[in-house]
């Protein structure tokens, strides 16, 4: 027996207790990390129960015809949300149409084309953008964006398309300033950082070997970026659009300012309309009727199904557009 | 940095209870939520009260309907309506209200050559513009109103309030009365289903937008209008007299109201007999328990309000609001002592 042999057992027993100590830790780490994960999904049940407890009296009392009725009277007590429905999906919808072409732009000029001096402050500029809060781009939109609209741009457009069938409905007057276009505006700007700055930086992971060959087999920039680098980061920059359409979808404080807030459908991109979440800014303090306060909480769940519907359909055409180029 | 963690700590604690209405630490500081239309005077009475008394005010103006949802919760002392609220709700929750300060709203127009005061409108008129049965200026209606004036036949783009407002109840409980299509078609509510028009949050949205828009005609609290030198129109009263919105005019309606033969004092002062009666008129209601949880909380604020009363006057004036009139002032102190009590015994035991 050698002194060796003998220290074995003790050599042993104190690396068993340190595996097991390391067992221990991880499956803390592990139970901690789940706790966390499953703590969104209980949230998320809690909120959606909530919304549906809440609106249950007006689902109740008006079923079906809440959502395609566009009557909201808090006289007779009649509701229905018609009106802020269309008027979420047409501004986000504009909005967004805006906003990416707009925001892979800045994306590919900041990583492809800028030279490099002026690469960080305009970088900051465009985040800067995402921190304005709100009610100033609603002050700002209401006090400088729609005069400035109301007597250049509108008239303007309005007298353009004036006597063409189909786009004179689509740009009738009165110019109002305010309306469904100027909040699309609005959106358009305050959703722009977070798709220039998430499309930026995912462009930013495109691996340099891939571009380097492309440009070596002899492409051009506008090659390399459509055909190497957009396809590469194709998850990310749709990311960072769903994410962007996501703030459009639920902004209230400074679509409430610009949008005129008249719960009515025209086709008229000035007409003045109103969009769930301003609906439900503008009228929960003073609703004092039990079913007109449900009626608002029908309106946000709406908004909560809406969002949850955009991210699953987002979700699985990504799944399709995976699954065809078998990434 | 330890004595800084420890104020800060102290500083949450105290947020923590400023909060909690009802604990005994905070039994200092009256607390209140609701109307919009009345903080800018609350603000002013506490500033003074506090100086006077070392009794602050924490009022919250989150809108009429949260100020009764949270008087109800007994989260806040009292709350503050521009609505009253009916017999039967006050029943069941046990509250009593009473006015608490008046004020007068005003049709703001944006009419190029028009000067402020020279339009003169009438209810039924408001009515047909707000239905959108008169579209333009030059409207046969509006000349009869206005014999001597050039009308322009500038389009009119009607505006109104976006969120639930007193000031929206106010005025269209004035155009229920004046016109039976108004009536039939719209009635009255702190929101309505508008006809025609564009909503603009809060007065400050309204009146902006009715001074950016060519033909434009809105409404606004009388501050507002006169802050911001918005042209406003005369009105034809009930009893056919012109009159200008103006202090004087607004107390005439107030005057002219009869408390005296009301219960609850539910008189919405909208169209008013009286020659120089303004006929759009508002008061802002306070509702407060019968049977308080905290009585001592509720006496400090009955004090507080007849203070408010009694000493508050000049400030009300200043600030474009109309006192109570010192009749009603001694018909509501009545109903204090008739109506708020805890053991048996009236809470209020001032004058």
């Amino acid at each position: 027996m050698s002194a060796a042999q003998e220290a074995l057992p003790a050599i042993r027993g104190s690396r068993d207790a340190t595996v097991k100590r390391f067992a221990l830790t991880d499956a803390v780490f592990h139970g901690m990390t789940r706790a966390a994960a499953i703590l969104v999904l209980v949230l998320l049940g809690g909120v959606a129960i909530s919304l549906f407890a809440g609106s249950w009296q007006a689902l109740s009392t008006f079923g079906f015809s809440f959502l395609t009725t566009e009557s909201w009277n808090p006289v007779t007590e009649k509701f229905g949300a018609l009106a802020p429905i269309y008027g979420t999906i047409v501004t986000s919808a504009i909005a967004i149409l805006i906003a990416v072409p707009l925001g892979i732009g800045i994306a590919i000029f900041l990583t492809e084309l800028c030279p490099r001096p002026l690469r960080r402050p305009i970088g900051m500029a465009v985040e800067l953008l995402a921190g304005i809060p709100s009610i100033i781009y609603g002050i700002w939109g209401l006090f400088v964006l729609a005069p400035f609209l109301q007597t250049t741009v509108q008239p303007f457009i309005i007298g353009v398309f004036h006597g063409i069938p189909g786009l004179n409905s689509l740009f009738a007057g009165p110019p109002y300033g305010i309306g469904l276009l100027t909040s699309s505006l609005i959106l358009a700007i305050m959703v722009l950082p977070f798709i220039t700055s998430i499309t930026k930086d995912v462009f930013d992971t495109v691996p340099p070997v891939l571009k380097e060959s492309a440009y070596g087999i002899g492409c051009t920039t506008w090659e390399v970026t459509r055909r190497v680098v957009i396809p590469y980061t194709r998850i990310g920059i749709m990311g960072g659009v769903m994410l962007g359409l996501g703030r459009a979808l639920g902004e209230t404080m400074a679509v409430t300012f610009v949008i005129g807030n008249a719960h009515r459908i025209s086709t008229s991109l000035f007409a003045p309309a109103t969009t769930i979440s301003a609906t439900i800014a503008n009228e929960f303090t003073e609703a004092v009727g039990d079913l007109y306060t449900s009626s608002l909480v029908a309106l946000g769940l709406i908004l909560f199904v809406i969002t949850f519907l955009i991210l699953a359909i987002a979700r699985y055409m990504l799944m399709r557009i995976d699954a065809r180029t078998g990434a | 940095m330890r004595h800084f963690i420890r104020s800060a700590a102290v500083a949450i604690a105290m947020a923590a209870a400023s909060t909690l209405t009802l604990s005994a630490a905070m039994a200092a500081d009256l607390s209140g939520a609701g109307s919009t239309f009345i903080y800018p005077v609350f603000a002013k009475w506490a500033d003074t009260y506090k100086k006077d008394t070392g009794i602050g005010l924490n009022y919250q103006s989150i809108g009429s309907g949260g100020g009764i949802k949270q008087v109800i919760a007994k989260t806040v002392t009292f709350g503050a309506t521009d609505k009253p609220m009916s017999d039967a709700d006050l029943e069941k929750n046990g509250l009593v209200q009473f006015p608490m300060v008046m004020g007068g709203i005003v049709p703001i127009v944006n009419l190029s050559g028009v000067k402020p005061g020279e339009l003169v409108l009438d209810g039924k008129t408001i009515a047909q513009i707000y239905l959108g049965a008169i579209t333009t200026w030059d409207d046969a209606a509006i000349k009869a109103l206005n014999p001597t004036l050039t009308l322009p036949s500038t389009a009119i783009a009607v505006v109104h309030r976006s969120d639930g407002s007193g000031t929206t109840f106010n005025f269209t409980d004035y155009l229920v009365k004046l016109s039976p299509d108004w009536k039939s078609k719209v009635g009255s509510d702190t929101a309505v289903e508008w006809p025609v028009g564009v909503g603009a949050k809060g007065s400050e949205g309204v009146a902006n937008t009715v001074k950016q828009t060519d033909g434009g005609i809105g409404y606004v609290e009388y501050a507002y209008a006169k802050q911001n030198k918005l042209s406003y129109s005369k009105m034809l009263n009930a009893a056919g007299k012109v009159v200008e919105p103006s202090l004087e005019s607004f107390g005439a309606a107030a005057s002219n109201a009869d408390f005296k033969g009301s219960k609850n004092f539910n008189v919405i002062i909208t169209n008013e007999p009286g020659d120089a009666t303004w006929p759009i008129a508002a008061s802002t209601w306070v509702l407060i328990h019968k049977a308080p949880d905290d009585a001592a909380a509720t006496g400090e604020a009955l004090k507080f309000f007849a203070w408010a009363y009694k000493d508050g006057k000049d400030t009300a004036k200043a600030l474009d609001y109309v006192s109570i009139p010192d009749s009603v002032v001694d018909l509501i102190k009545a109903s204090w002592k008739a109506d708020i009590k805890a053991d048996g015994k009236p809470v209020f035991a001032g004058e």
